[in-house]
């Protein structure tokens, strides 16, 4: 049973959100009106955030794509009352959108708050419900959504496989943030695969996962020089 | 052989005056609830709106995403407690001062727990698939025993409430002043016999053992749901017994505001006397040094873990965003209480409500800082946005609040807001087994009445203002024998 992970190298990552602009057109993620994003009801499953460190002039910063890092113990299946959110034996933390009675619980519990809640009925404008990606629902004001890790992707990969008869190969599944990556900064891969390349850069000494300390063993690693360092000084 | 204990109406004497809210109503009790329906009415519309629109409508935001309506569940949740901790306790305790605060004590608890359950139920993004809690429930989750927990209170109180309300439904049948069919039918078929009165005291006492586990079960849970994540300044193992505290603090400051109302407004000043205040603030002292004491110690706590991400949580609570709410809070739970209620000349009716008022309001903010601080500095380092509330949470939030006031008003118009068998049973036989209880606590061979008095005199020097009331009560009518 293959473990899915993804790894990102922040020293390839330029910043230019084209994975951000590639999950919202993939999972069909509403846009946000201007005032909207305002009152910070930003929609976006994967966020790319930025660290400042140093005092002027000498300044660095860097980016930290942060998707949803699929925790292998995730704090957010446990506090949800009906179950409508589960983690797969392949390891992804799956949303029963059908299910969720919207009490918001899982998004204050999760400490990446990478989990969106529809503050209104999702809108689409323009031509846009054209370009709706039919393999994935639209989902409903009141529910609670998140990163997927593009399973649908991996349905069809897998159903694919089976109809040449072989079995699932690596680069068949991708999610459509890894795909697009142009610095090919974002790797995706079964990290239980000893030969796999995700599985060899995760060993490698500069990889390092984010709030790893909170015992939560996401599934998303980072390669950088030194730790990041959380963004401490812009919270403060 | 069944003797029968007075009950009907004849045998009310001046008692007869719990009754008056019932046969007569006067015109500014119309006014006034149609003033607190006009608050229930806007809170509907403001609700129907957030139906219609979705929460989007409030002003919860990334990462704030509970705000107004999970304060308000944490508070009235709370204030529930006044009921249980107030009559289950003093009635286990054989405190004889109880017998006519305890029926307004519990009605708040019932009343209220409508209204913690209403303001989950608000806060859903999908109230339509609320059952699904029944449906798939997922027994890792806090909310969900928070679900049983709320649930096994709300019918344990609801009985705890109608089983010392029997014999007073039995008065106001026999009375036969309106609604004698609807009485009959709750009244059971109680005539007061003998073997129906062990049955009552039997179930009352079970009920009592019963519901204070449950209570303080209640919220402890309500506080696991913060305490099981590992969000900053939430993830604490003191919260439990933190907000149990917390529950009673603000579950007396009710009862004592609900009490002074009801002496006011019926005119009942010789059943809900000065002594009661005096006792109830003596216990509302107790609690707000007890609540700064946790207060004081999760925060010094925190401030020596030095972990940074607490820290941003604890700043913006003691310096920052969130430090006018904050030190209002401990203003008015600690320092305004405790400077009148610490005086004996300041522990009036007047200065209890006082009081009161700033405990209700302190607790709601201590509420808000808990919930709302934290979400804000999430570790994950976000857009500086911040949560106020629009219309709509603030409409349901006071229509809740009306809503409250105007159920307990209705209950008064229909039962007896101070138990009048119980007030009855004080007179007949309390006051002969008070002096009966302090006799066996004396050292000495078995004593005449006379002695017991005399030793009475003596023994009571040193004991609580209760027992010593009820000594000089019991004195004087062994006299009078």
């Amino acid at each position: 049973m293959p473990r899915w992970g993804m790894v990102i190298d922040l020293a390839k990552c330029t910043g230019c959100q084209a994975c951000v602009v590639a999950c919202q057109s993939e999972n069909n993620v509403p846009c946000v009106e201007p005032e909207q994003a305002e009152l910070g009801r930003i929609f976006a499953w994967l966020a790319v955030l930025p660290e400042l460190s140093g005092e002027y002039p000498r300044i660095s910063m860097r980016m930290l794509p942060l998707p949803c890092v699929h925790c292998d113990s995730p704090p957010c299946i446990r506090v949800c009352p009906v179950g409508a959110t589960g983690i797969t034996p392949e390891g992804v933390v799956r949303q029963t959108f059908a299910r969720c009675i919207g009490c918001r619980y899982c998004t204050n519990a999760c400490p990446y708050t990478r989990r969106m809640f529809n503050w209104y009925k999702p809108e689409f404008p323009g031509e846009y419900p054209q370009a709706l990606n039919p393999d994935v629902t639209v989902r409903p004001k009141g529910v609670v959504e998140k990163c997927t890790l593009c399973s649908h992707r991996l349905i069809q990969a897998r159903e694919e496989a089976r109809a040449a008869g072989r079995p699932l190969a690596e680069g068949d599944y991708v999610p459509a943030c890894v795909e697009i990556c142009p610095a090919n900064a974002m790797y995706f891969g079964d990290l239980d695969e000893p030969t796999s390349r995700v599985a060899e850069l995760a060993r490698s000494p500069r990889a390092f996962r984010y709030l790893e300390e909170l015992g939560t063993e996401p599934k998303v690693i980072y390669l950088s020089e030194g730790e990041w360092a959380g963004g401490k000084e812009a919270q403060r | 052989m069944e003797k029968k204990h007075s009950g009907s109406p004849q045998g009310l004497g001046n008692d007869v005056v719990l009754l008056q809210p019932i046969i007569a109503t006067r015109s500014s009790f119309y006014h006034l609830a149609l003033v607190l329906l006009g608050f229930t009415t806007f809170a509907f519309f403001a609700w129907l709106h957030q139906l219609r629109w979705g929460l989007g409508t409030t002003g919860l935001n990334v990462p704030v995403y509970w705000g107004y309506y999970i304060t308000n569940f944490v508070f009235f949740i709370g204030i529930s407690h006044a009921g249980t901790l107030i009559s289950a306790i003093l009635r286990l305790c054989h405190a004889e001062w109880r017998r006519s605060i305890t029926r307004a004590a519990e009605v708040i608890t019932v009343l209220v727990l409508f209204f913690g359950v209403g303001s989950i139920i608000v806060d859903l993004g999908r109230p339509d698939r609320m059952l699904n809690v029944l449906k798939h429930p997922n027994f890792r989750s806090p909310l969900l025993w928070d679900v049983c927990s709320v649930g096994t209170y709300l019918l344990a109180s609801s009985i705890y409430l109608y089983l010392p309300l029997i014999p007073d439904i039995a008065i106001l049948r026999d009375h036969g002043a309106k609604y004698t069919r609807f009485y009959r039918l709750l009244a059971l078929g109680w005539q007061g016999t003998e073997r129906q009165r062990r049955l009552l005291d039997r179930c009352i006492a079970v009920m009592a053992v019963l519901v204070i586990p449950i209570a303080i079960s209640v919220h402890t849970v309500v506080s696991w749901v913060f305490g099981m994540t590992v969000q900053p300044m939430w993830h604490s193992t003191i919260f439990g017994p933190y907000f149990v505290v917390g529950a009673i603090f603000s579950g007396i400051a009710s009862l004592i505001i609900a009490m002074a109302l009801i002496r006011r407004i019926y005119f009942l000043q010789d059943y809900l006397k000065e002594i009661h205040f005096n006792h109830l603030g003596t216990l509302l002292l107790v609690f707000a040094l007890l609540w700064f004491y946790f207060t004081f110690a999760e925060h010094l706590t925190t401030y020596y873990g030095h972990d940074p991400a607490h820290l941003v949580v604890f700043y913006s609570k003691l310096t920052g965003r969130y430090a006018h709410l904050f030190w209002a809070m401990v203003v008015s739970c600690f320092l305004i209480p405790v400077g009148i209620l610490g005086r004996r000349q300041t522990r009036t009716v007047t200065g209890t409500v006082v009081a009161s008022v700033f405990v209700l309001v302190g607790m709601w903010l201590e509420r808000f800082t808990i919930v709302v601080p934290t979400l804000s500095r999430p570790r994950v380092p976000w857009a500086k946005v911040f949560y106020s509330p629009t219309w709509v949470e603030i409409g349901i939030t006071l229509g809740f609040g009306a809503t409250f006031i105007f159920l307990y008003m209705l209950f008064t118009k229909f039962f007896p807001i101070v138990s009048i068998w119980e007030v009855q049973e004080g007179r007949e036989v309390a006051l002969k087994e008070v002096a009966e209880r302090v006799k066996s606590y004396l050292p000495g061979p078995e004593i005449t009445p006379e002695g017991a008095a005399a030793q009475a005199t003596v023994g009571a020097i040193g004991l609580g203002a209760a027992e010593d009331l009820d000594v000089r009560r019991a004195e004087s009518k062994i006299q009078t024998e």
